[in-house]
């Protein structure tokens, strides 16, 4: 079986290297492998070098980032509420972003993309701070039920709060409408290095919960009885899924099939343990990610189609297809 | 029979209701509850005929009552308001019971008519009807129903694979949902902002074009469903369960699950199709419900029903009357009350249960 997963681990970065070599060769400039090579080895000034060192690197960087944090947050989420209806906006993080951004946009005139980031990443943190208190009653830990329906509630509030704010005032809705679907393409210079340090901590707090998430799986009271301390894992999962989901809507905007999805196929592939789920939630969802950002410039060429309608065009028959080959398991 | 069930003895607080083959237990608190929520929400509706611009006295209502009002406030409270009020309570009892029958089904308490799709479904309809160039009220409705039935039809047969499995039920659900979302997404991000916006209007949802003739059909497609409520509460019940032990008490688990589902997007369909998704009550009032009525882990769906009616009444006299002269749209203020309630109950439950631990 190890064996198996591993082998299949490697595919996976195999699978996500080749998706990043399409995002870096396709679009509206059709370049050569050897072309691309050169670019990024010796790049000499030329269009096609340009092409690909200004516009694709980062946006291919930004996907692998936004992808692999995405697809790790939604394990996670789905490891701490053993619902598989969650997705990271459960926590309450999309809708946080979403108010911060509607209430920025309404109220403080803000108008650039590059000024959205700190308010939809602060936005995110707060709503998923909220939601974890109010679930743990502000002092106890909370219980997997109960954070998922504030999360839910909570999150709706802020949404039914934003939804108002747009329908009253058309500028607003205007602006609300493109955030709403999530992009890796034209983000101002920089996105990628204000974002990273945050992903970066959450992965590796992701990958300290691991463990422990295993003993959550076999639910509260066995959990406790192996030895498993519960109220650390299901505080840094939360801490995890906060940095990591809210780093990523704060760059990209709204993506949201790719946590859903991705650990709900990854699952049938390495069986029920969240190290291996997580690891290869972190290849599968950049690959998706890059490959929907790929499909999305050729469908409506020379426009491009966001990624995140892409993710869901893509990854819904995918994930339809594999759930009726499967034996459906629940979590 | 009688023998034996004074033997088992009836716990305290309950209640056994019996009426020729038919008999049912519930529990007093349940019941009190329940009657408690149905007079409040008789009373917000007399009270909300009377509350507008053109404000009504309690005299005139009286008068109304027995005939002898003028024809202004005749037509100010039966042909403006009623119409309104009646409907807010209709869809919410519709609503209540549309959540209440997927959250047992699924035995998920996130589930709602949007695990089945309906919800993506109706919005794609219409946005279909608006490229097509309709925007009358009918088309759009026509556009809803036939939208979201197709989905519905859509998941359960995706999900059909030797029976109807909760779980694989929602991620089909999920998935159908995410792609007819991501061709909505892809329509409000790309055409015309007013289109857009008009597609968006109609998908928070509004009680604010319902006259007498919609709510007339959605009444009585609901009470086609109230008749059927009692025993698919019953056999729900069983449900919960499992599989296996529902099939051991004597129910035909597909057709009761089929059976079910129909209800639950009955029930759906007929508020979409007067007046839009309206969101989140449907999630919110089988959770208020139970925590109202202290029924434990089971779905109840008068509790649900009771529950949805004062939802969406409160929420749409808060709609109408909050910003005087600025009405808000009924399904955004549903969220934020329905949110708002739920999550003060969450908060509430966790204190008393840190009390007594």
């Amino acid at each position: 079986m190890t064996v198996r997963r591993t082998a299949g681990l490697v595919l996976a970065a195999a699978l996500l290297a080749a998706c990043a070599l399409a995002s870096l060769a396709v679009g509206a400039a059709m370049l050569p492998p050897d072309v691309v090579w050169t670019a990024l080895t010796a790049n000499d000034g030329s269009a096609s070098h340009v092409t690909v060192s200004e516009a694709r690197v980062g946006r291919t960087l930004l996907g692998i980032t936004v992808g692999a944090a995405l697809g790790v947050s939604g394990a996670l989420i789905q490891a701490l509420t053993r619902n598989p209806l969650a997705d990271p906006g459960i926590l309450g993080v999309n809708a946080g972003a979403g108010f911060a951004v509607a209430l920025a946009v309404a109220f403080f005139g803000v108008t650039r993309i590059s000024e959205y980031l700190p308010f939809a990443f602060l936005g995110a943190i707060a709503a998923t701070v909220a939601v974890y208190l109010v679930a743990g009653g502000l002092r106890g830990t909370p219980t997997p039920v109960r954070i998922t329906l504030v999360g839910v509630a909570l999150g709706a509030v802020l949404m039914g709060v934003s939804r108002t704010l747009a329908l009253l005032n058309a500028e607003t809705f205007d602006r609300m409408r493109f955030w709403s679907a999530g992009t890796i393409a034209d983000r101002p210079p920089g996105t990628l290095e204000a974002i990273l340090p945050f992903i970066l901590v959450g992965l590796v707090l992701a990958a300290l919960c691991a463990t422990p998430l295993n003993a959550v799986a076999l639910g509260d009271d066995l959990a406790r009885t192996v030895g498993a301390r519960l109220g650390w894992a299901r505080a840094g999962v939360v801490l995890s899924v906060t940095l990591l989901c809210g780093a990523a809507t704060a760059a990209s905007g709204v993506i949201a099939f790719v946590g859903l999805m991705v650990p709900h196929a990854v699952r049938w592939i390495t069986g029920p343990d969240w190290r291996w789920i997580l690891a290869y939630s972190a290849l599968l969802a950049p690959a998706l990610v890059l490959a929907s950002d790929v499909v999305g410039r050729l469908v409506l060429m020379p426009a491009e189609l966001q990624v995140s309608i892409v993710t869901a065009l893509l990854g819904a028959p995918m994930l339809i297809l594999l759930v009726r080959r499967t034996r459906a398991t629940a979590l | 029979m009688r023998g034996l069930q004074a033997r088992a003895g009836t716990p305290k607080g309950t209640l056994t209701i019996r009426r020729g083959r038919f008999s049912a237990r519930t529990s007093v608190r349940s019941v009190t509850t329940i009657a408690v929520i149905s007079a409040g929400v008789v009373a917000l509706m007399v009270w909300a005929t009377t509350l507008g611009s053109y404000a009504i006295s309690p005299a005139e209502l009286w008068g109304l009552v027995e005939g002898t009002a003028p024809q202004r406030v005749h037509t100010v409270v039966v042909e403006w308001r009623l119409p309104r009020i009646v409907a807010a309570v209709v869809f919410g009892i519709a609503l209540g019971i549309s959540g209440a029958v997927f959250q047992s089904l699924t035995r998920n308490p996130l589930g709602s008519p949007d695990i089945i799709g309906f919800a993506s479904g109706a919005y794609t309809g219409v946005v279909v009807t608006l490229l097509l160039g309709a925007t009358g009220y009918a088309a759009r409705g026509a556009g809803a129903l036939i939208g979201g039935l197709l989905t519905a039809l859509a998941v359960y047969l995706l999900a059909f694979r030797r029976g109807i499995q909760g779980f694989r039920l929602i991620i089909i659900g999920i998935a159908l949902s995410a792609f007819l979302d991501g061709i909505n997404t892809w329509f409000t991000a790309k055409v015309d902002v007013d289109l857009a916006l008009h597609a968006a209007v109609w998908g928070a949802g509004s009680l604010g074009a319902v006259n007498w003739t919609s709510v007339g059909i959605g009444s009585a497609v609901l009470a086609v469903l109230l008749v059927a409520a009692p025993e698919a509460q019953r056999r729900m019940r069983r449900l919960e369960l499992g599989d296996d032990a529902a099939a051991a008490l004597g129910v035909p688990v597909e057709p009761t699950k089929l059976a079910l589902i129909l209800i639950g997007v009955a029930a759906t369909a007929l508020v979409t199709a007067a007046a839009g998704p309206i969101a989140f009550i449907a999630l919110a009032a089988p959770q208020i419900a139970r925590r109202l009525t202290g029924q434990g882990a089971s779905v109840d769906l008068a509790g649900s029903a009771a529950v949805g009616a004062a939802l969406l009444l409160g929420a749409d006299l808060i709609a109408l009357h909050a910003v005087p002269g600025v009405p808000l749209p009924t399904g955004a203020v549903t969220i934020c009350i329905g949110g708002g309630y739920l999550v003060w109950l969450l908060v509430r439950e966790s204190r008393r249960e840190r009390s007594t631990a």
